[in-house]
């Protein structure tokens, strides 16, 4: 069993058995009859461990030393080289957020769900769910949580909710222009209507009572003109005392280059929304329009009035946040380009960590709640009969009782993440990966091409003296 | 944490006597039910993609199965299967996954079965400080290894014209080298709990070493033995380093190495990524849904890896 982890009933027993061997156990008659003998055993694992390992990190160690072509020593001139590009910063900086990231909030979740599962009855469902996907792989893991974060709200199920969430506040207008691909409320502007604030279009001239307005849009799709129930187009009536109008398509299929008039293969354009502004610009009325297009705003009262399409009816509504990319979390566009590299947080890392949360919650809440169990109870009861509360004892008794587990979770998690690969590779949008990279996938990447052996071997032993640390905690822990 | 609960005299509660549960017992169900169904999502959500039409990804959301269960289908399943085993499709990976997977499951157990044996039983000088060696391997990154073992395949190959980078042998031999620490790690500790006297009467009724390795201690060792070997089976099954560097070139690929290969792609194929991601999860599903016990174990043992 596991050399710091407490086992309990979810892990039965095997022999407990001491960590190192007390020699002067078996000096006597035990043993071996002969030293051959046991290097027999030995040797397939040893020769393996060898060839495969040991000699290989020597070697590394040596290749890092030399140029790409392996031939001519440059001391550390690889080590320069990485250091002195803007990959290693990113790299660095990704590394950096996984590790301040990712350990705390899995031996986090982990403790939580360890400490809350000893309450319910259902738990051992509770643990076989939350512990399934570490049998996942990163790769298949990473490809799942990237359709969660699909930016179009169709697919990306968190910018579906995102969106949900959205429109009920504030609803899209039937006419969405998207920025995105080029589109302005100003280039709709065709007849008797120019941009008004905040991206509206109101009607160049001036209406009173008794008179008519009529407002041409144009690059409006046909297919959402039908879809909104647009009816052929009717040129308005005066009506004593009303201000009426038209809004309409302005655009005939057989007279492509005449505006301004309507013609009857013209639609009117439904369902939008106006206000009628007063001479200081606010609105005293407001009417929608029919489906011919029409609209009649009854009984203004005297005076002069500009008839506005209000900004509402082009907002495109929540169209996805994009997940999956590196735009940063944290203000730096004013900083130089290194310090952006290094201060910023890209989004994707976030969605990849939530992403590793979901693998490996499961394997810290096993391993803490394995340790939990194993805990002296009576020193829990007695904190309680001493009138503790429950928060109380679990700040004050149980964590601590629980650190050596959970600095053991802490750690494993910290090495991991050190190495980090392979969901870098399959989660990110693949013009986001560059930005995404750590260590490990720079490795990768410089191990790949032709002229990158040492810069490769470089990262390697970079990658190596960082785990050393840990290295050292785990001999520490296993001699105890 | 929700569980802030209110004082309630413990006596009230003599099954649990660490906490006092009631008032917070309905909040802490709700928490963890909505836990759970967060956790679920996701492997329900790449299960319904896989299983819907593959023009309909881009149209709508898997969840609208809930309102329209008859788009489901398994003509994805059909499409990628339909290939058969030809190098490069999802079945030909599905193989070479277990090429790989089985025989190096297998060779861990078997040879960090028998240097464990070696150092737990074994009387030769420096025991000790192989184990420590074998400890300090255990968070070893593998990238350390990568650059001379591909260099050393090399060579190997255009001595003998053999073909060994590019190929399963070549990623078998590069897995088994780092899961022996682990094994070894694992075997030992457990071969440690075994009294020496058990062995020590075998010796005097004559029985070699290899008998009592045989008969005495791989049988008293099967739960660990399983636990490595689940343990194993799905480090190796889901790895994606190592295929990507030593079946670089190779056209049969590992199934990590095929869905990797379609993220290249547009949206378009999430039908191939989800389906593929489903087969190659079946497996490992398989193996943890039949042998959790033992892989619970070999995690709580893996915490140092």
């Amino acid at each position: 069993m596991a050399v710091a982890v407490p086992t309990s009933d979810s892990a039965p027993a095997e022999p407990a058995g001491e960590i190192l061997p007390a020699t002067s156990k078996h000096a006597g008659g035990g043993g071996f009859r002969s030293h051959l003998g046991s290097l027999l055993f030995l040797a397939p694992g040893a020769v393996w461990l060898l060839l495969i390992v040991v000699y290989p990190l020597i070697a590394t160690v040596i290749r890092s030393l030399f140029d790409a072509s392996g031939q001519n020593f440059i001391a550390l001139g690889n080590y320069k080289s990485i250091f002195s590009t803007t990959e290693i910063i990113v790299a660095l900086k990704n590394n950096v957020v996984w590790v301040v990231l990712f350990p705390f909030l899995v031996t986090f979740f982990g403790l939580v769900f360890a400490v809350l599962t000893e309450r319910i009855r259902w738990s051992t469902a509770f643990k076989t769910i939350v512990f399934m996907p570490l049998v996942f792989s990163a790769t298949a893991a990473g490809l799942t949580w990237a359709s969660i974060f699909f930016i179009d709200p169709h697919t990306g199920m968190v910018n579906a909710a995102i969106q949900g969430t959205a429109n009920a506040i504030n609803p899209p207008g039937l006419y969405p222009i998207d920025p995105a691909s080029g589109q302005t409320v100003s280039g709709l502007a065709a007849t008797g209507v120019q941009p008004g604030p905040s991206g509206s279009l109101e009607s160049k001239t001036a209406v009173s009572p008794g008179s008519t307005v009529q407002l041409g849009l144009i690059a409006i799709a046909p297919t959402i003109l039908q879809a909104n129930g647009a009816a052929p187009a009717v040129a308005p009536t005066a009506s004593p005392g009303a201000i009426t109008g038209l809004v309409w398509r302005d655009f005939s299929p057989t007279h492509p280059l005449v505006r301004g008039q309507v013609f009857p293969d013209e639609d009117g354009i439904p369902g939008l929304q106006l206000a009628l502004l007063n001479g200081s610009g606010s609105s005293v009325a407001k009417a929608t329009t029919a489906k011919n297009g029409t609209f009649t705003f009854a009984n203004p009262g005297s005076g002069n009035y500009h008839v506005q399409i209000t900004a509402n009816n082009f907002s495109a509504g929540f169209n996805g946040i994009f997940f999956l990319g590196t735009q940063t979390l944290t203000p730096t566009s004013s900083l130089s380009p290194t310090l952006q590299a290094i201060f910023s947080l890209p989004i994707v890392d976030i969605a990849m960590i939530i992403a590793y949360l979901w693998i490996w919650a499961g394997f810290a809440m096993v391993v803490i709640g394995a340790g939990l169990a194993a805990l002296n109870r009576e020193v829990l009861e007695a904190a309680q009969i001493d009138g503790a509360s429950e928060w109380q004892t679990l700040r004050r008794v149980t964590v601590p009782m629980l650190a050596p587990v959970l600095v053991v979770v802490f750690v494993t998690m910290l090495i991991n993440v050190l190495k980090i690969f392979d969901i870098i590779l399959n989660m990110p949008a693949p013009s986001s990966q560059s930005g995404a990279a750590t260590l490990a996938v720079n490795m990768y990447d410089d191990f790949s091409t032709a002229t990158g052996q040492g810069l490769a071997a470089a990262l390697a032993v970079v990658l190596f003296v960082l785990v050393i640390p840990a290295m050292l905690f785990n001999l520490k822990r296993i001699r105890g | 944490m929700s569980v802030q609960a209110a004082s309630l005299p413990v006596a009230a509660h003599p099954k649990k006597p660490g906490f006092r549960v009631r008032p917070s017992r309905i909040v802490v169900n709700v928490v963890l039910a909505a836990i759970a169904i967060f956790w679920l999502v996701p492997t329900i959500g790449i299960a319904i993609i896989s299983l819907r039409p593959n023009s309909s990804f881009e149209q709508s959301g898997w969840w609208t199965v809930l309102t329209a269960p008859a788009q489901l289908t398994f003509s994805n399943y059909q499409q990628l299967f339909s290939a058969g085993f030809k190098a490069g499709g999802v079945l030909d990976s599905l193989t070479t996954s277990i090429a790989i997977t089985v025989p190096v499951t297998i060779l861990v157990t078997v040879i960090s079965s028998l240097t464990a044996y070696s150092l737990v039983f074994g009387r030769w000088r420096g025991r000790t400080l192989v184990f420590l060696l074998i400890v300090a391997m255990l968070v070893l990154p593998l990238q350390m290894a990568l650059i001379p073992v591909a260099s050393l395949y090399k060579v190997f190959d255009n001595t003998t014209g053999l073909q060994v980078f590019g190929s399963v042998i070549g990623a078998i031999i590069f897995h088994v080298a780092f899961g022996l620490p682990f094994g070894i790690f694992l075997m030992r500790n457990f071969y440690s709990g075994i009294p020496h006297d058990l062995l020590e009467a075998g010796r005097i009724d004559g029985a070699g070493e290899w008998t009592l390795f045989r008969k005495v201690v791989m049988p008293i060792g099967i739960p660990a033995l399983a636990s490595l070997a689940i343990f194993q089976f799905i480090w190796v099954w889901n790895d994606l380093l190592v295929a990507l560097i030593f079946l670089s070139g190779n056209t049969h690929q590992t199934l990590t190495l095929f869905l990797y290969g379609q993220t290249r792609a547009l949206s378009s194929n999430y039908w191939i990524i989800s389906t593929g991601a489903m087969i190659s999860i079946i497996i490992p599903l398989i193996v943890f849904f039949a042998f959790q016990r033992y892989f619970v174990r070999g995690v709580l043992a893996g915490a140092v890896k």
